[in-house]
């Protein structure tokens, strides 16, 4: 008795060091942003860059193109007056921060160069890693131009016109009000191509005039999460071999034994019916895969790559689901489709496009499910995050206790709503993952399906 | 102009996926009270209904995102 007391003691001891341990990092974390505010108050930094160019485009207008000091004069941008309205861009900041990017930045100043690999037409292949677009304490937009390549916002960008010099260019590049972005360049004025990546360029933006085969962020953390899933299921299919009739022995077989077995029992034997073993791997691949982007997306400190919030990305994964339906639905499926049995030919009429088209839409909404539950998330927690730097402006502006005090205020708030709006993204990454696999599960269940009514 | 708009129209967009869901689960909870043996079942296909609700709600919202974030050519 008296020894069971003790080690509950000791254990309740544990529990409270371990969570007073994550608060203190948590309040670490939130400080260290705040304080990163605050250092970066004479440098360029993204968070200004909006709020700076429309002062600049309501009071002088040609500053920027005289201003060909390319590197500390193009990147120096002083705190926003007071009056003239805030100076932190939450909006503008979420998008940055949930795009994919060819650098991938880690904490603070730290990043880790990608490489580049673009094609143009006229010029060819170029490679190079992106570190040398000198993007260094400018988070993340270049100050310097390779081979008519820029750098904005950790996105690459083509210069448009054609007389602008190749090699290795110092260059200023500036982003103004209506998103187009303008670089500056001894003097001169050149224009960026308009691209938007964060949408994957599919709806608004358009294409551009160079291909971009670069291993960026989101390509980068699809190769691991391919390395790290093959390394887990050869463990865990190799634990099976030795274990053959034996509970499941190691850390990951006992991991991945439950979630698999729920997956068959639940999800693919009811849904897909008798055929169920043919489309197990493809149903299990989906959902770990997409679980394990999910999660990684929600780990702090390592850039969060937010690969299933990328449109492309899932578009993808559904075109998956869309070409194995159609490989091998069967003639009863088809007939579904385009002549529905035993409904008046009037009504065929009108349900056929309907049909035709539904083939279609339920891809569309399986992707555009999974990419907007990601990307929201992702948006919420920024936003709560940007409450350490709206409060830090309110604290500077209004309150007079500086940019410092008002960003302790914000963070009590912004720690607080983080820790909850991340437990419930826990939940949707699970959730997403599972209900893009039971759906997926169930279109092919439609289509293979044998018919035995009517 | 065509982001103020844009952003109603997501707003309305979530109403109609907020009456949709809520039909749902509450729906389902009765089903549940009334059957507590299917709650698997019920739960899974709750999930099920609730996520193609969803697709529609976030389609329109996307729409509204994209509308809101146009670049001007």
């Amino acid at each position: 008795m008296q020894r069971f007391k003790k080690r509950n003691n000791t254990r309740q001891q544990q529990n409270w060091m371990r969570n007073f341990l994550i608060i203190l990092l948590l309040a670490f974390y939130g400080s260290m942003s705040a304080q990163g505010h605050d250092d970066h108050s004479g440098h360029n930094h993204d968070h200004s860059t909006h709020d700076h160019n429309h002062d600049h485009a309501a009071h002088a207008k040609g500053d920027h193109a005289k201003d060909d000091h390319a590197g500390h004069g193009c990147g120096h941008h002083e705190y926003a007056e007071c009056t003239k309205g805030w100076k932190y861009d939450p909006a503008g900041t979420a998008m940055h921060h949930i795009a994919d990017a060819n650098a991938w930045h880690v904490v603070g100043n730290i990043y880790i160069p990608l490489p580049c690999i673009l094609y143009a037409k006229g010029h060819g292949f170029s490679f190079f890693l992106s570190n040398k677009f000198d993007y260094s304490g400018n988070h993340g937009t270049g100050k310097k131009a390779v081979d008519r390549y820029i750098l904005n916002h950790g996105q690459v960008m083509r210069i448009t016109e054609d007389d602008f010099p190749m090699g290795v260019q110092d260059v200023c590049v500036v982003k103004d009000l209506d998103g187009h972005v303008t670089v500056n360049h001894h003097g001169k004025t050149y224009h960026a191509e308009n691209k938007i990546v964060w949408d994957g360029g599919v709806i608004g933006g358009g294409g551009t005039s160079f291909y971009d085969f670069s291993i960026s962020k989101n390509i980068l953390t699809l190769l691991l999460a391919f390395f790290f899933l093959v390394f887990v299921f050869r463990k865990v299919a190799k634990g099976y071999a030795t274990y053959e009739k034996q509970p499941p022995q190691g850390f990951w077989q006992r991991i991945i034994e439950p979630i698999f077995i729920f997956m068959r029992d639940d999800v693919c034997k009811p849904v897909i019916g008798p055929k169920y073993e043919k489309f197990m791997p493809f149903i299990m691949s989906l959902f770990f895969f997409i679980l394990f982007l999910n999660l990684i997306g929600q780990v702090p400190f390592i850039g969060n790559p937010n690969v299933t919030g990328n449109i492309a990305f899932t578009m993808v994964l559904a075109l998956f689901t869309l070409i194995v339906t159609t490989i091998n639905g069967n003639k009863n499926y088809w007939a579904h489709v385009f002549w529905m049995p035993g409904v008046p030919a009037a009504v065929k009429l009108i349900l056929t496009p309907i049909e035709v088209l539904g083939v279609f839409l339920k891809p569309l909404t399986l992707f555009v499910r999974l990419f907007a539950n990601i990307t929201a998330g992702h948006i919420v927690i920024l936003s709560f995050v940007g409450l350490i730097f709206i409060f830090g402006d309110i604290g500077y502006c209004e309150w007079g206790i500086g940019r410092a005090g008002g960003s302790a205020i914000g963070m009590v708030m912004a720690v607080a709503l983080t820790v909850f709006m991340s437990a419930i993204e826990l939940l949707v990454a699970f959730l997403q993952a599972f209900i893009f696999a039971i759906l997926s599960a169930s279109y092919i269940g439609a289509a293979v399906e044998e018919g035995d009514h009517h | 102009m065509i982001g103020s708009l844009a952003s109603i129209g997501a707003g309305i967009a979530v109403l109609g996926a907020g009456i949709g869901v809520g039909y749902i689960g509450g729906k389902a909870m009765e089903g549940i009270a009334r059957q507590p043996e299917a709650t698997g079942d019920i739960r899974t296909n709750m999930l099920i209904m609730a996520a193609l609700i969803e697709g529609a709600a976030l389609i329109a919202i996307i729409l509204s995102i994209f509308l809101a974030n146009q670049v001007p050519a």
